[in-house]
């Protein structure tokens, strides 16, 4: 059996103090959508940065970020970066920082395939075929245009065609709908599910709104506090979470709640100070259901399916 | 009752920014409409929801409200007073209070949260005795700690800088508060907390919101009645409950069913609503919808259709009649 398309091990991420990341392991097959949930400050965007060695200076990373079965953290850059791309590519959510301003959004497809030793009119050929791919109209004029000259719907597709060219093993989207309106939302969403049938390779979903994965993604990974409290098929975590958090987190969902009600529920309390990061488990704090041991061991990992985990010491197999 | 806030047949159109050419022959510079035929009233005590895409012309529809754009036609009344001539700026800027998009913009990151909750005190030249006693009173008010007075507004989380800027609208007691996608980039969590304080303010104070957002989920919960605005058009206009559970307009229809759905076993196989909105430069003749709407007939592209009354309260501007 080949190595899965992405396989995370005890990845830890910190900038000075503040542990981001505590110890993430994940893994995702090629064909499959996993999605990464969880509010601000949990870590996420952190951990989709690791994922293609790009955390910001000064972080220190240890674990293993395997792309293939080749370790990206313990290669030197110069050796990451030709894996960034074919190996692991990403989308982020604002498509217009993305690109850059002052050259045409063919220039830069054309560039980014820099390592393919074709010939230019080879280059601009895929660029343009992906770019119909993504359902972008007329795809030759689009080639010739500026990012601030397409609306936002078109910059994300175009920034989809972007990583998809390189055909990565690991196809990574950071709230890649966030910033879209809810009907070109659906349509991101509706592309994203039609390529993946035909991408051979992984896709990463990071992202806080549960409206998206529960669209797009066959297994969820619930972060809290830099920690992955819950994971999951998407149809265990919504029809069956078993860990506090992830309930609570379901339950607030405007979207989950039918018919009309007079107050929304809310997570009381905050998120922990991760400078300084609580000894028990880092939701005791604001579990209902906490329990003096829960303030002072950390939680075990507890298997519930061949597929469910959940970080916690109430919930029993 | 008498109604809050009432515009009629508003119209507002904008100059276009125009190039050098144009800003050297004066009385030449094109105008682009933008909102045309809105037509809502604001009841005491309710909270209203103001839903469409970005680029449907919302944000503008507020800003006129506030006397902050200049309306090309129609008038705007508050308290039964036209804007204008009852009314002066002053006055409508006192009885109703903005509350814009991004918290954190909004707030000058030189004064401190204190004195940005009194500002408005100063700004309207309203005596104020103890100005730390009022913005602690004001911080209670919207269920912040009275210490956060002292800090900068970059020293705030998401949630707090939201609440900062409820504190704010609320300081002169308006009867209206405009809130302009109070939630947009909060967590679901804090949402709630928000909304709930928004909720717990007109229960109490009896203050009336006006809810701006183009999220679905969230005004399902929240407002007593809405409109949805399409390119500067009002496509429907009814209670809450009632536009969700049966949406007269296409577009409204297509709208909530675009909204992606957290349980996986009601995933959407088709897309509800296909292309964009289309540039406000080159709106689509008859119906503004006709382009994107899936019932379309030929009379869509020709003919625009009038806002009519369905029931009592409920309005819809499409041709299609309930049984097409």
């Amino acid at each position: 059996m080949s190595a899965p398309a992405l396989n995370v091990t005890d990845l830890r991420v910190a900038y000075g103090p503040l542990q981001a990341v505590r110890g993430v392991s994940l893994t995702a097959a090629a064909g499959e959508v996993i999605g990464i949930v969880g509010e601000s400050g949990c870590g996420k965007s952190t951990l989709a940065a690791s994922l293609i060695a790009l955390t910001a200076p000064g972080a220190r990373l240890s674990g293993r970020v395997e792309i293939a079965g080749r370790d990206i953290l313990s290669l030197p850059e110069a050796a990451r970066r030709p894996l960034r791309g074919p190996g692991v590519a990403m989308v982020f959510q604002d498509p217009m920082t993305a690109f850059n301003p002052v050259l045409t959004i063919g220039q830069q497809l054309c560039d980014f395939q820099h390592h393919l030793t074709l010939p230019r009119a080879e280059r601009q050929a895929r660029a343009v075929a992906m770019l119909a791919r993504v359902g972008l109209p007329d795809p030759g004029l689009a080639m010739a245009r500026y990012v601030h000259e397409l609306s936002g719907g078109m910059r994300q597709r175009a920034a989809i065609a972007a990583a998809l060219l390189m055909r990565p093993h690991v196809l990574i989207a950071d709230e890649p709908t966030t910033a879209l309106d809810v009907t070109m939302e659906a349509q991101i969403i509706h592309l994203l599910r039609a390529l993946k049938d035909d991408h051979q390779g992984a896709i990463v979903i990071v992202t806080h709104h549960l409206g998206v994965v529960g669209e797009l993604c066959d297994r969820v990974y619930v972060m809290y506090a830099g920690e992955v409290v819950e994971e999951g098929t998407v149809d265990e975590i919504y029809h069956n979470p078993r860990h506090p958090y992830t309930a609570a987190l379901i339950a607030c969902d405007p979207a989950h709640i039918a018919g009309q009600v007079a107050r929304l529920p809310t997570i009381p309390g905050r998120v922990p100070d991760l400078t300084r990061p609580p000894a028990g488990c880092a939701f005791a704090p604001r579990c209902g259901q906490a329990t003096d041991l829960c303030r002072t061991t950390p939680p075990p990992r507890v298997r519930l399916s061949a597929t469910q985990t959940a970080l916690c010491h109430a919930v029993q197999p | 009752m008498s109604a809050l806030y009432q515009v009629a047949d508003l119209g507002v159109d904008l100059p276009l920014p125009g190039g050098l050419l144009s800003a050297l022959v004066p009385g030449r510079a094109a105008r682009l409409n933008i909102l045309s035929d809105i037509s809502l009233t604001l009841q005491p005590g309710q909270t209203f929801g103001l839903v469409g895409e970005s680029g449907s012309g919302k944000t503008t529809l507020a800003r006129a409200m506030l006397g902050l754009v200049r309306p090309s036609a129609g008038t705007l009344r508050f308290r039964g007073q036209a804007l204008g001539a009852g009314v002066g700026l002053a006055d409508l800027r006192r009885g109703v209070a903005m509350m814009f998009q991004d918290p954190v913009a909004s707030l000058s990151p030189r004064m401190r949260v204190g004195d940005l909750v009194t500002e408005p005190f100063v700004i309207h030249r309203i005596p104020m005795p103890d100005r730390r006693a009022r913005a602690a009173e004001l911080l209670v008010r919207v269920g912040l700690s009275p210490e956060l007075a002292a800090r900068y507004p970059h020293e705030l989380s998401g949630g707090q800088a939201r609440r900062v800027c409820v504190a704010r609208a609320l300081a002169l007691n308006p009867a209206l508060v405009i809130a302009d996608e109070p939630t947009a980039g909060l967590d679901v969590s804090v949402q709630g907390e928000v909304l709930n304080l928004l909720a717990d303010l007109k229960r109490d104070a009896g203050v009336s919101f006006l809810i701006i957002t183009h999220n679905l989920a969230m005004i399902r919960h929240t407002a007593d009645q809405i409109a949805i605005l399409y390119l500067g058009r009002l496509v429907e206009a009814g209670p809450t409950a009632a536009v969700f559970a049966a949406p007269a307009h296409p577009y409204t229809a297509s709208l909530i069913a675009s909204e992606p759905n957290p349980d996986p076993r009601k995933r959407r196989a088709d897309l509800a609503i296909k292309g964009e909105i289309p540039s406000l430069l080159r709106r689509p003749g008859g119906c503004v919808f006709h382009t994107r709407c899936p019932k379309a007939l030929p009379v869509c592209q020709s003919l625009a259709p009038e806002l009519r009354e369905l029931t009592p309260g409920r309005m819809v501007r499409c041709h299609l009649g309930p049984d097409t």
